[in-house]
């Protein structure tokens, strides 16, 4: 059996008095794509930042592809380079050019010569439209476009896992599809990813399983024709209906 | 509202007219008052009982035109001075900043330190420092360390100055957003890393203006190494002054310094409102996206409507 492509376990994290990850527990295979569904405040977000090691644990243990990245004593910036993260709010570098965003990581981390990150880069921003893009800033750009910037720089890591926390929360209603349209192509090409989304549809077009996060614990996990047409817990049962009275089911 | 966009409607004309009005009165108002506060100082200085006396020492056309080449030509060792000070305070003081935003407990000492520089440094009056480095050093007769004056005015106004300028440095690197950090971070760069590429680019710009305020400081301080027997224009005009018991040569010092330093202020002053209308036009060009994202959205919607069933 090989490692698995992530693997969280008995995950604490707590702000203060606050519990916010209250015994977390999940697997992840290679090439799967998870969904993490919930309330805002359920710990979605802190989830994503704790595997990406923005925010240290307090207990539990999470291992990437067999290795234990939550161990005393591992060089934080070598882990972080294999999971990639994007953020909700794009968080590209304004003083920078798209390309410059892009190649960024692979130059001054990966140590790449500028010629070869840059084709890499423009092959990259060719795949995903923006190559007319290249030389703009970012504050020339829509949400959407800035986003996608966000995602092809985290791409242009070559990561092992892609976090996406929420990305289509803060864009426009209409440019929310041109970036789920980028993440539906790179689950085609077998992108492992782990998904907090507000976009039901969308998890239950895309997820090979759907987690639902409750009061810091994952509350319930399955196919997605199984969490949303036959949820288990009336937690989730709850919830559900208030998406689908909100319409967004 | 009716009418093309850029149509002035009727009944704005007469009002525009009369705004224009309004701001000529204004300024002849402004101009009229200005003259006449000046006009009434001038009058009684003029006819104070001592303004003979006066007029003879400080404004004494003569003594004037006979000192100011050489107090003029002077002014080159400040220039000197300011220069290669400069350049040691930008450098220096972008590290002392740096060192005090570097977060995690292991860097606690690094921290320490140039916390304790900044306050040294910011308390100490800086005349203090040129005599201690100017006159202390050398006394101390050390084998093959230097006694030049104008070596340590440079160290003394670099190291008084780094601390202000690291405070403007830091300032500028607080106002960068956390989430900028952990962007870089997140795509491995070390937190030096995120420093070097991400953090301090975007702070440096922000805080040209202010750098240059004190820069306009330090152009005025570099009269402050004639204490330690620089020889540099105030002190020129000092010796020139001695010489010919009248104080007119200081006014020439008191000339050149206007002359170089108002343009500088003009000049950051042009500087700040540049940026602050940048940054409002960036607004009014983000919202004005949004309306546009908005009329494109009620298109969309119906599109999706139809989708939908």
């Amino acid at each position: 059996m090989t490692a698995a492509a992530l693997l969280v376990e008995d995950l604490w994290k707590s702000f203060g008095d606050l519990d916010v990850l209250r015994g977390i527990d999940l697997a992840m295979d290679e090439h799967e794509i998870v969904c993490v569904i919930g309330a805002s405040g359920s710990g979605k977000s802190t989830l994503l930042r704790c595997i990406n090691l923005t925010e240290p644990i307090d207990a539990g243990r999470i291992v990437v592809e067999g290795e234990e990245i939550t161990a005393e004593g591992v060089d934080v910036d070598r882990i972080r380079r294999r999971i990639g993260i994007v953020f909700q709010s794009y968080n590209l570098f304004p003083h920078m050019s798209v390309l410059d965003n892009v190649t960024l990581g692979p130059r001054q981390v990966l140590r790449r010569k500028r010629p070869e990150a840059e084709d890499q880069a423009t092959e990259l921003l060719e795949r995903f439209g923006l190559i007319e893009k290249r030389d703009d800033y970012p504050d020339r750009l829509s949400g959407g476009q800035q986003q996608r910037v966000a995602i092809v720089r985290a791409l242009a890591m070559d990561p092992d896992l892609l976090l996406l926390d929420e990305v289509t929360s803060a864009l426009d209603p209409e440019l929310i599809a041109e970036v789920l349209n980028v993440i539906r192509d790179l689950a085609a090409q077998g992108m492992t990813m782990l998904i907090a989304t507000h976009e039901m549809g969308f998890a239950r077009d895309i997820a090979n399983r759907i987690a639902f996060v409750d009061e810091g614990r994952i509350l319930e996990q399955g196919p997605p024709e199984q969490l949303f047409v036959e949820p288990r817990e009336p937690r989730t049962r709850q919830f559900l209906q208030r998406i689908i009275e909100a319409g967004r089911l | 509202m009716s009418g093309g966009a850029g149509a002035v409607p009727p009944d704005l004309v007469p009002r525009r007219r009369r705004e224009r009005r309004y701001s000529w009165r204004s300024l002849a108002v402004a101009t009229v008052s200005t003259i006449v506060f000046f006009g009434v100082l001038g009058v009684i200085a003029v006819n104070a009982p001592g303004w003979e006396r006066v007029q003879r020492t400080f404004f004494d056309w003569e003594a004037f035109s006979a000192a100011a080449p050489n107090i003029v030509r002077r002014f080159e060792v400040n220039v000197r001075l300011f220069l290669i000070a400069e350049v040691l305070i930008l450098a220096f003081g972008l590290v002392l900043a740096v060192m005090r935003s570097l977060p995690g407990p292991v860097l606690f000492p690094v921290r320490l330190l140039a916390t304790l520089y900044v306050d040294l440094f910011r308390a100490l009056p800086g005349i203090l420092v040129i005599y201690v480095l100017g006159f202390g050093i050398p006394g101390l007769r050390l084998e093959g360390v230097p006694n030049d004056p104008f070596l340590w005015g440079v160290i003394a106004l670099t190291l008084v100055y780094s601390a202000y300028v690291s405070e403007v440095y830091r300032a500028g690197i607080e106002s960068i957003h956390p989430s900028q950090t952990a962007a870089a971070r997140s795509l491995g760069l070390s937190q030096l890393q995120a420093m070097r590429f991400v953090v301090v680019p975007q702070a440096v710009r922000r805080v040209i203006p202010p750098l240059l305020n004190d820069f306009i400081g330090l152009q005025k301080d570099t009269v402050l190494v004639s204490f330690i027997g620089v020889v540099e224009i105030f002190r020129q005009s000092q010796i020139r002054s001695t010489a010919t018991f009248n104080f007119t040569p200081y006014l020439v010092t008191a000339l050149v310094f206007l002359v170089v330093t108002i343009p500088l202020a003009r000049f950051t002053d042009w500087l700040v409102s540049r940026e602050r209308n940048r940054r409002y036009a960036a607004s009014v060009k983000r919202s004005g996206d949004v309306a546009r994202r908005g009329r494109a959205l009620g298109g969309l919607i119906g599109r999706r409507g139809k989708d939908d069933r």
